[in-house]
């Protein structure tokens, strides 16, 4: 299957989709990209403190699917699925923070990069041992099913997660409760630096949600409209009672896993041969030719969007990192954690 | 009222809590129309409906994580490990994502995870671990161990009440070995408070779960034989510890010997050890002593188990040596 290869142009508008939500899409596109772009010229400044998590080239991916939720619904973002977190309601300024170690960062310091949730919005918050936010979804969504509430769960994974046993458990739990959990497969080609095919010896990692009796397709990750509609379908089949779906959305890490990496092992052409099939030049070319966008409108979301970006750098630059006392509190719900054992920091000279 | 087991009160007390509250469940294997490997929810099925008691397929990773993600929702589920042993299986998820879930993104993760633990049963080295020491170095996570039947009902109540994840270990030797009458109340017994058990001046020895036993059968040996005057504690709970309790015990008997059944390097022995060394050093008259299983994997034959695991015998010899000291 060839994937990925020019735009497709519908004869209509995907259900779900009105002209005024198209262009929010593009909004949302334009503001992943963008805010990475902004993460990049802090990192260089130092001012991003850890690593930097790049999602170029598959913003459409984690747009395209967060966009088939409703509000009520959960996902779970991988490091690449920034896109995601912005469309259910993320901001900017706390992405910023969050990279920056800001006290008044979603996490207040103690996490990094997109490690950050808000549940109210929908987004949980994931960890980097891969796979684990399978089981955790799947208990979302299992609660979900008890108390009979029409309401979805989304969880990313990549192409290395899924050599991991909590991909597998989950996936199994899911498919055995029967939950309303929708899983989204990013095949960007790489797990740092590990190729697909020394990952998994299956061609199609759809193939790995068949096991499970779980229904199970292969979308191009870099047609947005095309990810929106089958990740629509699978939530609507979640929603009514049809249980998990596996999504594989074909795509392309056009950037090191993170910015320190070299990407040695990724071809100059295999790079500029998915440079050619950009997701959101595609879907800017998509809207002019289908008539749903004028160069006019995709011009004032940009400038929007640099506006609000703008403003999100200069309120981020401007706050304190937090004092390290603040370290302690919060392990337990009801106890804060005993100072004594630290009792030398007392001592007299 | 009659005396009942301490799996009896244990199931008394998650029936109770079932009833009490509907955002508790079960999940685990085996749990639901069969009851439970040892029998523990037999019954519930049937009572509280295959949503409520729910049979998962063999993945405790899978059952601690989906756990994990109804707690965040609100629920109070309540994970059962067939035999604890299995509960590594789980310990990325627990140490990972459970345990660090509150502190890194202020996440509610009111979650029990319990299962039968502990030697003395010919289990083999995979049916009888005591892996308290694994989790007990985890900030995060809050520790059990009940040794009676009282406490095996109070603490399983104060751990699915608890808005923390608490592991609950209970000892299969203990399930059907000890009964009490516990009047049918409804205790909590808090967690991070040890129990004096048996008063005495002259030595205090430090144990819970099935070894306190032990401990107690070789407290009233050295008081027939020798009329020394030992003081036990029940220590219920090992995260948060009493340390106030160990701690003023200490400062009347001035000699301490700790008692656990897991394995000696890296067991919570030693912790106590250095917190009583912090906080009462100048108490001491006698090294602090620890009578704990060699560091081996649990043997199956009953001379090797008992070979590895301590004894009453044990323990009355190491507390002669220090009143003696």
């Amino acid at each position: 299957m060839k994937m990925g290869a020019g735009a497709t142009v519908p004869v209509q508008i995907p259900g779900g989709l009105t002209e005024g939500r198209l262009l929010e899409i593009y909004y949302y596109l334009q503001l992943t990209r963008s805010l990475e772009e902004r993460l990049v010229n802090l990192y260089r400044q130092s001012k991003v403190i850890g690593g930097l998590y790049r999602s170029l080239g598959q913003e459409g991916e984690s747009v395209g699917s967060a966009y088939a939720l409703e509000f009520g619904d959960i996902l779970s973002p991988l490091i690449r699925n920034l896109g995601s977190m912005l469309v259910k309601g993320a901001k900017p300024v706390e992405v910023l923070r969050q990279y920056m170690a800001k006290a008044n960062s979603p996490t207040a310091g103690r996490e990094m990069n997109i490690h950050f949730n808000d549940l109210d919005l929908g987004y949980l918050g994931q960890i980097s041992h891969l796979g684990d936010m399978v089981p955790v979804m799947a208990g979302i969504a299992l609660s979900f099913k008890m108390r009979s509430e029409p309401r979805v769960g989304l969880v990313y994974v990549g192409d290395g997660a899924t050599s991991t046993g909590a991909f597998h458990e989950g996936m199994n739990f899911a498919a055995v409760q029967k939950v309303p959990l929708v899983i989204i497969v990013e095949h960007n080609g790489y797990a740092y630096s590990t190729p697909t095919s020394k990952q998994t010896a299956v061609a199609r990692l759809a193939d790995k949600g068949r096991a499970y009796g779980v229904p199970s397709e292969t979308v191009d990750g870099n047609h947005v409209l095309a990810v929106y509609a089958t990740t629509k379908n699978a939530v609507d089949r979640a929603r009514n009672g049809g249980g998990p779906t596996l999504i594989e959305a074909v795509t392309y890490r056009r950037k090191g896993h993170a910015e320190h990496d070299s990407q040695s092992y990724q071809s100059p052409d295999e790079i500029r041969e998915w440079e050619s099939r950009d997701p959101v030049e595609r879907y800017v070319d998509l809207l002019q030719m289908s008539g749903w966008a004028t160069p006019a409108d995709i011009t004032e979301i940009d400038a929007r969007v640099a506006n609000e970006l703008d403003q999100a750098v200069a309120e981020a630059e401007e706050a304190s990192t937090p004092a390290g006392a603040t370290a302690l509190g919060g392990v337990y719900a009801d106890r804060t954690v005993d100072g004594g054992p630290l009792w030398f920091r007392s001592l007299d000279g | 009222m009659a005396e009942i087991t301490y799996l009896e009160a244990l199931r008394q007390g998650l029936e109770e809590e079932l009833e009490r509250d509907d955002r508790v469940f079960i999940l685990g294997e085996d749990v639901g129309e069969y009851g439970g490997a040892f029998k523990v929810t037999d019954g519930f099925h049937e009572r509280f409906g295959p949503d409520r008691i729910i049979d998962t397929p063999i993945s405790e990773a899978a059952i601690v994580g989906a756990a994990a993600g109804a707690a965040h929702m609100g629920f109070r589920p309540v994970a059962e490990m067939q035999f604890i042993d299995f509960i590594s299986c789980a310990y990325d998820i627990l140490t990972n994502y459970v345990a660090t879930a509150r502190y890194r993104a202020g996440l509610s993760t009111p979650l029990v995870v319990r299962g039968p633990a502990g030697g003395y049963v010919r289990g083999g080295p995979f049916h009888s671990q005591m892996p308290e020491a694994a989790f007990f170095h985890t900030p995060g996570l809050k520790l059990v161990c009940p040794a009676t039947a009282r406490d095996a009902k109070g603490l399983i109540k104060a751990a699915i009440r608890d808005d923390d994840p608490v592991i609950y270990f209970e000892h299969k030797y203990l399930y059907r070995r000890i009964k009490e009458d516990l009047n049918g109340a409804d205790d909590v017994t808090p967690i991070g408070k040890a129990r004096v058990a048996r008063e005495g001046n002259d030595l205090t020895i430090v144990s819970w779960s099935a070894v306190f036993w032990k401990a107690l059968e070789a407290a009233g040996e050295l008081e027939d034989e020798d009329g020394a005057g030992i003081e036990v504690l029940d220590l219920r709970t090992l995260v948060p510890m009493d340390d106030q309790a160990i701690v003023s015990s200490v400062k009347k008997t001035n000699r301490l010997l700790i008692v656990h059944e897991d394995t000696r390097t890296g067991g919570v022995a030693g912790e106590i050890t250095a917190r009583v060394n912090e906080q009462a050093f100048e108490w001491l008259d006698a090294p602090i002593r620890r009578v704990t299983a060699h560091d081996t994997p649990l043997p199956y034959a009953p001379t090797l188990e008992d070979y590895v695991l301590p004894q009453t015998a044990d323990i009355v010899t190491a507390a002669r040596w220090l009143l003696a000291y």
